[in-house]
């Protein structure tokens, strides 16, 4: 078993704008199961930070517990982490967020860290609109356990040995707009090409991004009768759009194929161009957005891309009006301001 | 572009870029792990098989093998293959044991080989293994050819030489004709031998051309002349400025061989520049390393003499100039000629091949250039009976090619005495083996070393100078031979994929460390090789493509910087990739029995 990836590398590897390679936002090799989406998941992650030029040590990558929350030891060696207890990532990524918000959150969950043991920690996390990305690695089973369902799991799915999943599912994109996330979207560890652009469109966004990835699991939930094998999904998959991110408008040349377009211009500036796929799926929409969802699920159908975006992202600081510094750059008098400025803030609220 | 064909063994044997480049095609990275191993005897005795001169050839060889080194594009340098085969030829055991022996029972027929060199040992070894009598014949008191009277003492001992050509000549089935020059092809056939082995390499040095060469001609040698007397002790002592002229092997040999004959004050003067040099790299190297400088783009005008004595020569300096067509010439710079006083002058400036010996009438056609026109793979002559091989068949090569010249020859001779068609060639030997132990075990260490190249230990210079026969290379030891060993990328052991298990997971295209795999819509080689993950650039290597897939895509691997790390393998869920040893062994007259199960 190798524990090592070889530093040798292709000789012709790009660097970005900060002068690194790809290689450089790798982690450890991955101890998940050979075949497991999440790697793909934490390559495409590794490919949208290098893209952007983030720095790896302005990234805080925080998790909960689970296979897919074992994966930020697999991406961003140079970042910090932080692996919380089982389901409480939001809460401890939403008070790392107050204490400095300079630096690029992202947080990576399971189906049930997020759907079971975390669904209060997540709908909270939603509603305050905190800026970080927030990445579900969706693959409907517990596979740390042997393949228990999840929240997630389709109704009438079948488990490994045969039993037929008798709930309801969460959905959580559904559930994410709902509750007012700025910009969700859905996707599937196996198509790199749609889900590397949404991370980057996420990572940019400003506001509480949400990216549902789905995510097969190879040793527990890659059967038939599976709603979330490779086969299964790769049939299913209805994509609503394809988005390209950009920096600079005059970057946005190339020609595309035909069908609409629709162009988000987010708070830093950044481009979000969306070709539709679907004519009757408006991304801005979010009435719409959840109707078209929920349209679509009954039809059977996985939808997949840039489902809703908001490009007037609020976020937290913002509603609570705190001081932009990080809270370690402050000094002493001003992180205790003294007994007198306590006593005006009492008098404000009597 | 069309799927890999894998039912030739032609796309895996590109692969293994070693052996691929190897005019033997010697399996170098199995006998390499085997170094690795420690098992020294079993690595030489792929070699012997193969390139029949091991402790030679790990001394002096060109060494092709080495910039064809996928090492070398992945990092500065390729692994030292050549060095590493001196280690199995100096360590290892008792092999006399392990040759196939020579049958008691001949098959009654008789081969004569004219030259007791490289090519004629090698095609008297294989078909005296299989019951053939054979007849070397060489002007000289010892058999080895060019390798004894070309390659200086202090690059390739004497033992080292006797050894190997005494497995050879000391075995049976071959009878030595020493001290013995043939005069006459004619005459040769007339003994009525059943086919005649031409092997008596490139024997004429090219003469320098300019005035005053035959005034001074007491202190202005040829260089091959010069170091065959040299050889033989015949010379010991030069004088104390030596000019060599000449910029291949032969003239860093000479320069060298100066320099521990009272040469102190050793120049090598070369037409052309340094990089264009024919001298290989490391010799250029070795010469300088001993204080021998090299000057070049000088083109030589004229002797200077006094009462009938070399005093000196006088060159012009020149450049290149490239024509429309992009070929060269060398045209005078204009600047003051250049003059070196000298006691001695060595002319390394090329060979020609010259066959005095041969007679015109009796049917073996020559070219313009004066050598014989031949098959190219069967290499036999215009007279069905004569076949020629090594230097004397298209000029100046090197020791290896003159052993691949060897083995074929020996096919060929061997298909014509038993009256079948020579251009019916047999294939190579080819195996492949999954290397699997495991659910992550390979049965050989995919653990990538990144160790730089290790320098092989030399003796202090000091010491190498005072006696020629001091061989200046003491060769890697045990310790430094495992390191350089374990810094094979084990490029036999290929990456096979196959489509009808592969569940499209991506889980090879995360991990490969250098980028190779790609699921994409086919198209067209050219544009292919601009769309993956990493392009494509370098069109020597092939792209090894396989469809099958269920999404209609295929899977393309640029085969050019892949590690055979085995992670793709590693990362398969369903065993789509597997890691295979590829073993091809070019065929030869015997069954070699080198590797186990054929034993």
């Amino acid at each position: 078993m190798s524990y090592l990836k070889p530093a040798l590398h292709h000789p012709k590897l790009p660097v970005n704008a900060l002068g690194l390679t790809r290689r450089d936002y790798e982690g450890s090799i991955s101890t998940l199961c050979a075949g497991c989406g999440h790697d793909s998941i934490s390559a495409a992650i590794i490919q949208a930070m290098w893209e952007l030029g983030i720095a790896p040590h302005r990234v805080a990558k925080l998790s909960g517990i689970g296979c897919s929350s074992k994966t930020p030891d697999y991406f961003l060696g140079a970042s910090h982490g932080f692996n919380s207890v089982h389901g409480r990532m939001p809460s401890v990524l939403t008070g790392a967020n107050l204490a400095n918000r300079e630096l690029v959150y992202l947080g990576v969950s399971g189906d049930g860290d997020s759907a079971n043991i975390g669904i209060g920690q997540f709908m909270h996390l939603m509603r305050r609109g905190v800026n970080m990305t927030y990445i579900v690695e969706n693959n409907g089973v517990y596979g740390l356990t042997k393949g228990q369902f999840s929240a997630t799991s389709d109704k009438g799915s079948k488990a490994k040995r045969g039993t037929v999943n008798a709930d309801q599912p969460i959905d959580l994109v559904a559930l994410a707009i709902e509750l007012g996330a700025t910009y969700v979207a859905r996707s599937f560890s196996g198509d790199k090409e749609q889900l590397v652009p949404l991370i980057k469109g996420a990572l940019t966004h400003g506001g509480v991004a949400f990216i549902d990835c789905i995510s097969p699991c190879v040793a527990f939930n890659n059967h038939d009768g599976s709603t979330k094998s490779y086969d299964y999904v790769r049939e299913h998959n209805e994509a609503v759009n394809r988005l390209d991110v950009f920096f600079d408008r005059s970057e946005i040349t190339a020609s595309y194929a035909p069908g609409e377009l629709v162009e988000v211009t987010q708070h830093d500036g950044s481009v979000l161009r969306l070709r539709k796929r679907h004519e009757d799926h408006d991304p801005t929409d979010r009435v719409a957005a959840m109707t078209y969802l929920a349209r679509h699920r009954a039809m059977g159908e996985i939808v997949t891309g840039l489902l809703y975006v908001n490009a007037e992202a609020e976020d937290l600081h913002r509603r609570l009006g705190t001081v932009a510094t990080p809270l370690n750059r402050l000094d002493d008098a001003a992180l205790c301001p003294g007994a007198a400025a306590l006593e005006k803030i009492n008098a404000a609220l009597r | 572009m069309k799927p890999t064909d894998l039912n030739t063994p032609t796309h895996f044997h590109k692969v293994v870029d070693c052996q691929w480049a190897c005019p033997a095609h010697t399996p170098v990275p199995e006998y390499i792990r085997l170094i690795a191993a420690g098992r020294y005897t079993d690595a030489y005795m792929i070699n012997w098989h193969s390139n029949v001169f091991p402790g030679i050839l790990g001394r002096t060889c060109d060494r092709p093998c080495e910039p064809a080194c996928r090492r070398g594009r992945v990092e500065a340098e390729p692994v030292a293959i050549c060095r590493l085969k001196r280690v199995a030829a100096d360590n290892k055991d008792e092999v006399l044991r392990r040759m196939p022996p020579v049958p008691a029972l001949k098959n009654g027929k008789r081969i004569a080989c004219v030259g007791a060199g490289p090519a004629s040992l090698t095609v008297a070894r294989d078909l005296a293994l299989i019951g053939y009598e054979v007849h070397i014949y060489d002007s000289e008191a010892k058999g080895g050819g060019f390798m004894w009277t070309q390659i200086p003492r202090f690059r390739l001992p004497e033992s080292v030489i006797e050894e190997e050509v005494g497995y050879i000549t000391g075995r049976g089935g071959v009878v030595t004709h020493y001290n013995h020059r043939v005069q006459s092809l004619k005459a040769l056939l007339a003994e009525g031998y059943d086919a005649v082995f031409v092997g008596c390499g490139a024997p004429r040095g090219r003469d320098l051309d300019v005035p005053g060469r035959k005034e001074a001609a007491a202190n202005i040698h040829i260089g091959i002349e010069w170091l065959a007397k040299v050889s033989f002790g015949h010379i010991e002592r030069i004088g104390r400025r030596v000019l060599v002229l000449g910029g291949g092997n032969t003239a860093m040999d000479c320069c060298r061989s100066a320099r521990r004959l009272g040469g102190e004050d050793v120049k090598v003067i070369v037409r052309s520049g340094f990089e264009e040099m024919k001298a290989s790299p490391w010799e250029k190297e070795d010469a300088m390393r001993e204080g021998i400088p090299i000057l070049n783009w000088l083109v030589p005008k004229r002797v200077l003499h006094e009462n009938g004595r070399l005093a000196g020569m006088v060159f012009e300096k020149v450049k290149a100039e490239h024509d429309a067509e992009g070929r060269r010439t060398l045209v005078p710079t204009g600047e003051p000629e250049v003059t070196f006083a000298c006691d001695d002058v060595l002319v390394a400036i090329g060979q020609e091949n010259a066959f005095p010996w041969i007679e015109r009438d009796i049917g073996i056609a020559f070219d313009r250039r004066g050598l014989p026109k031949l098959d190219p793979v069967t290499l036999q002559s215009t007279l069905p009976s004569v076949f020629f091989g090594g230097d004397a068949a298209f000029g100046p090569k090197n020791i290896i090619w003159a052993v691949a010249h060897g083995h074929e020859v020996a096919i060929s001779i061997d298909l014509f005495c038993r009256g079948e068609d020579v251009h019916a060639r047999p294939d190579p030997h080819v195996r492949m083996s999954s290397q699997k132990m495991g659910i992550h075990e390979w049965s050989y260490d995919n653990d990538v070393s990144i160790d730089l190249r290790y320098k092989v230990p030399h003796v202090e210079e000091r010491i190498a100078l005072r006696d020629i026969r001091v061989e200046v290379e003491l060769g890697y030891d045990r310790d430094l031979a495992y390191k350089e060993a374990e810094r094979c990328l084990n490029c036999d052991v290929q990456t096979v994929f196959d489509a009808k298990l592969c569940i499209e997971c991506d889980g090879c295209v995360d991990i490969c460390p250098t980028d190779c795999i790609t699921f994409t819509e086919n198209g067209p080689e050219d544009e292919l090789r601009t769309r993956l993950k990493a392009p494509a650039i370098n069109p020597d290597q092939d792209l090894y493509l396989a469809d099958g897939l269920k999404t209609g895509r295929v899977m393309v691997k640029d085969e050019d910087v892949c590690l055979h790390c085995g992670l793709c393998a590693e990362r398969c869920p369903t065993g789509a990739w597997d890691m295979q040893k590829f073993y091809l062994e070019t065929a030869k007259t015997y069954a070699s029995g080198a590797h186990a199960c054929r034993r």
